[in-house]
């Protein structure tokens, strides 16, 4: 296809499932991989600037208390963040696998990349609720009193930490779930080797959840 | 507006009776019915909305409490805003007439992503009910501001209205997401993006604007609910928060959205002005570029907000200067229009008159704003009811009036019926009249120090108090005669043409009320501003004003 | 590019099939930048630990935005797209420390 026009009315032949017709419509939008993939980034936009705010509030607080913040990161384990850091870094390889396994029309391997993608998710997930315990077990969570006897730059340090630790992982849990359906939609074929936009979108939203990882390790574990 | 029978002179079948019953709006994925169910949801919201204000004015036609007491105008107040802010002003023209006539504009027969189009209305709604049950609840008092610290210590109910702008951000999101796409992904053969609409251009930008900006809003009020419910201080400076971080996240988003409500308004003017001149736009590029520049530089501008509130002096001087360059491209769109206008053969229909309004009343509200752009001048004005006339101006007069512009100008197509054109002078001369004597006042009384917000005034003030509240008895009989004549016109009204104004832009193509699919193969695609070209709709009005104009 | 053209034209049909090999290495180089941002905040730098630390983590995720989700080979159109929102927040963070650098 070269031009617009081709796009809605070519691809008509498969049309979007769920939405019957009975002849060929003019303009009316169909399977357009393009048009998914571009809604998709938009979408991650939001994410991007989402996540963002939380780093301008992190910045502007780590300007404000630099010492104090720097204390409170050397409370943070690095190996269990390391070691989280890896695991996702990981995960993300194995979405991607799985994109590129489907496109060469191998699904077992695909399926097999996606399981392997849900199991480092789990695992993270794991890794992190152990790390929270941690914290909680010497009395540190959101509005404890420990934490609020400390010192304001610590308060406010734990204070984003459990906010943006916590929506990452919220990120993480809701990624695993949407791998999960499109694992399913592959096996049953909803999802093929033709038709693979919807897997390319769930991989890169988790590739997003990824990314927002990637700063937020050096941010809370490394400036000590 | 299901009725079929009353309508034997309409197309036969047309977007609105080509399904019936209420369940087949409510899961409709036609860009046209989710149009209008848009329209009534905003109608009905801008409705309550005013009446809260003719409320507030009734309660300030006199020195003392008349009916309301400080607590209950908090209220009120609080009400009025949200309301006329999330519910009306933000997602009106973008969301009807976005909505209805971008796809059509284009040369499409829908949206990119039709269903997810119906989940956004269903995201607004959401957000309405929310919204409204926050006033069962007792209602807010925080203003649509939601400011911390108050917002996070006051007794009331904040989380239902925060929870509720949250649900409505998301409404506006996937609307400009979906329109984003469309615009790179519909387009007929031939429309290149020189061919387009400036109504598409406008409404391209404001898209943009809501996708970057709204996030931001939505994490910050989840911020203050987090605070509010797990005692954590982000924003609370008795535990190492800053409160101004708040200020700065609100306006990061929220002067944006002034410009996603103006936008869509100088968009509508810029198909409005070219068809009732029957002159070529003058300036195409510069109208198209000056809605993304306005885009661009209004997002530097924020902290303008915030002059008194504490900021560092070179934060302040740094953003004082940014906000005299955002009135640049604006100045370039009204020059545009002037020029447009200059020589045209000039037809003063209702429409025009909406947009002649709007370029006065914009450019009142324009100048206005540039003052309190000046850092000095506003450490003076801050917090003063000039503030109140200022933005009564840019959004009122200027989203508002483009609000009933669109509806004047896109009606006839809309429902294929005609209003009654004298009742429209009527209703739009006494709104214009009413709208000056009730928000000009404000301007002097905020000079001489009347403060915003507040539910008594001293009797100093009285007559400026008085002359705005008999301003306000006469701008709501006005709006109230502007909606009748159209709600009369949907049953009653003279069967409209297909190109009642002579416009040249793809809409008018298409059949009065249009086919649920409008386009059976690719529409001949033309320039959007050349009335010469009488291949739309009738000879008769497509070839007239162009040659005189010429003259 | 011709007026009627359209801007997202899909030069390729075909999804471009990148070399298993190719996700294997940059994960290879994500891992090892990761090793490297870990041993620089052991090394004490005082104020620049920051600045070291955002750069390792701006160049892992160019590798993750460019490989990963296909930024490299996608139409242009979405490389605009990405570059205006990654400029607006940089432009957010950049004003709010209009004000935050100057109190
Ligand atoms: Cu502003």
């Amino acid at each position: 296809m070269s031009d617009a026009t081709a796009t809605p009315a070519e691809l008509h032949g498969h049309e979007d499932h769920g939405h019957e017709d009975h002849e060929a419509h003019y303009g009316v939008p169909g399977y357009d991989p393009t048009a998914s993939k571009m809604g998709m980034w938009l979408f991650l936009f939001t994410e991007l600037l989402l996540f963002g705010t939380l780093f301008i509030v992190f910045a502007a607080y780590f300007y404000k208390f630099p010492t104090y913040f720097m204390e409170a990161s050397s409370s943070l384990n690095i190996p269990v963040g390391g070691f989280n850091t890896v695991v996702l870094l990981t995960s993300s390889l194995t979405m991607a696998l799985a994109i590129a396994a489907l496109q060469r029309g191998n699904v077992k391997l695909s399926v097999k990349m996606l399981n392997a993608t849900i199991g480092f998710a789990v695992l993270f997930c794991i890794v992190k609720a152990f790390e929270w315990g941690g914290k909680f077990e010497h009395g540190i969570w959101p509005g404890s009193d420990h934490v609020s006897a400390m010192e304001f730059g610590q308060q406010v340090f734990y204070s984003l930490y459990f906010v943006m630790t916590g929506f990452h992982a919220l990120h993480v849990i809701i990624g695993a779930g949407l791998i999960l359906w499109v694992k399913k939609r592959t096996l049953n074929g909803t999802i093929s080797q033709e038709r693979l936009v919807l897997m390319e979108n769930i991989g890169l939203y988790w590739h997003l959840v990824d990314l927002v990882w990637i700063f937020l390790f050096p941010l809370y574990y490394l400036i000590s | 507006m299901s009725s079929d029978t009353a309508m034997p002179d309409l197309p036969e079948t047309n977007y609105i009776n080509a399904e019936k019953g209420l369940k087949s709006w409510l899961t409709t994925i036609d860009h046209k019915r989710i149009a209008l169910m848009y329209l009534i949801a905003i109608g009905g919201f801008f409705v309550v909305a005013m009446g809260l204000g003719f409320m507030m004015r009734l309660e300030l036609l006199n020195p003392g409490e008349q009916f309301l007491d400080g607590a209950a105008y908090n209220r009120v107040l609080t009400l009025h805003g949200v309301i006329m802010i999330f519910l009306f002003i933000i997602p009106s023209i973008p969301a009807v007439f976005g909505n209805f006539c971008l796809p059509i504009m284009l040369g499409a027969n829908d949206v990119s992503f039709p269903r997810l189009n119906l989940a956004s209305w269903y995201f607004y709604i959401a957000g309405a009910i929310v919204a409204l049950f926050s006033v069962a609840a007792g209602g807010v008092d925080t203003g649509w501001t939601f400011y911390v610290p108050y917002s996070a210590n006051t007794d009331a109910n904040v989380m239902l209205p925060m929870f509720a702008a949250f649900l409505l951000g998301w409404s506006s999101i996937l609307t400009g997401l979906n329109f984003i796409v469309t615009t790179h992904r519909l387009r007929a053969p031939g429309m290149g993006w020189r061919q387009m609409p400036l109504f598409v251009w406008g409404i391209y930008a404001t898209s943009w604007i809501a996708v970057l900006a709204t996030p931001v809003i939505g994490i910050t009020l989840v911020l203050v609910l987090i605070e509010r419910y797990m005692g954590i201080g982000i924003f609370n400076a008795t535990m190492g928060g800053d409160p101004i971080l708040f200020q700065h996240l609100f306006w990061i988003y929220s002067h944006p959205a002034v410009y996603v409500m103006v936008l869509p308004a100088m968009a509508v003017v810029s198909e409005i002005v070219p068809v009732f001149s029957q002159k070529r736009i003058f300036g195409y590029r510069f109208i198209a570029m000056s809605s993304i520049a306005i885009a661009a530089i209004g997002s530097l501008v924020w902290a303008h907000h915030m002059f008194t509130s504490g900021m560092a002096d070179e934060g302040r001087i740094i953003f004082s200067f940014l906000t005299f360059f955002v009135s640049v491209p604006s100045a370039v769109k009204v020059f545009n229009w002037l020029a447009t206008m200059y020589k045209g053969s000039i037809k003063v229909d209702p429409p025009m008159l909406f947009a002649f309004a709007f370029i006065f009343l914009f450019s009142i509200g324009g100048f206005t704003g540039l003052l309190q752009g000046a850092l000095s001048v506003d450490i003076h004005l801050h917090d003063t009811a000039f503030i109140v006339a200022h933005f009564h101006y840019t959004m009122f007069g200027g989203t508002g009036v483009m609000f009933f512009g669109a509806m004047y100008y896109w009606w006839p197509k809309m429902f294929g019926r005609m209003y009654n054109r004298t009742m429209a002078y009527v209703g739009f001369a006494m709104f214009f009249v009413g709208f000056n004597t009730l928000y000009f006042p404000l301007f002097i009384a905020g000079l001489k120090g009347m403060p915003r917000r507040y539910a008594d005034y001293l009797p100093e003030y009285h007559s400026y108090h008085a002359l705005s509240t008999v301003g306000s008895w006469i701008m709501v009989t006005g709006i109230l005669i502007l909606f009748a004549n159209l709600i009369w016109a949907i049953k009653r009204g003279k069967r409209a043409e297909r190109n009642p104004w002579g416009g040249a832009t793809l809409e008018w193509a298409v059949a009065s009320p249009p086919a649920t699919h409008q386009f059976d193969g690719p529409p001949e695609v033309g320039e959007p501003y050349d009335y010469k070209i009488p291949h739309l709709g009738d000879d008769e009005s497509a070839g007239s004003g162009a040659d005189e104009g010429k003259a | 590019m011709d007026a009627a053209a359209h801007d997202t034209h899909d030069a390729h049909d075909e999804p471009h099939l990148t070399p298993y090999s190719v996700y294997v290495g940059i994960w290879l180089a994500l891992i090892a930048l990761t090793g490297v941002t870990v041993l620089a905040s052991v090394v004490d730098m005082k104020h620049q630990a920051i600045f070291v630390a955002l750069f390792v983590a701006t160049a892992k995720s160019t590798l993750v935005v460019l490989y990963f989700m296909h930024i490299a080979f996608e139409n242009r159109v979405f490389w605009w797209f990405l570059l205006s929102a990654i400029a607006t927040f940089v432009i957010f963070v950049l004003l709010t420390f209009a004000d935050y650098a100057y109190r």
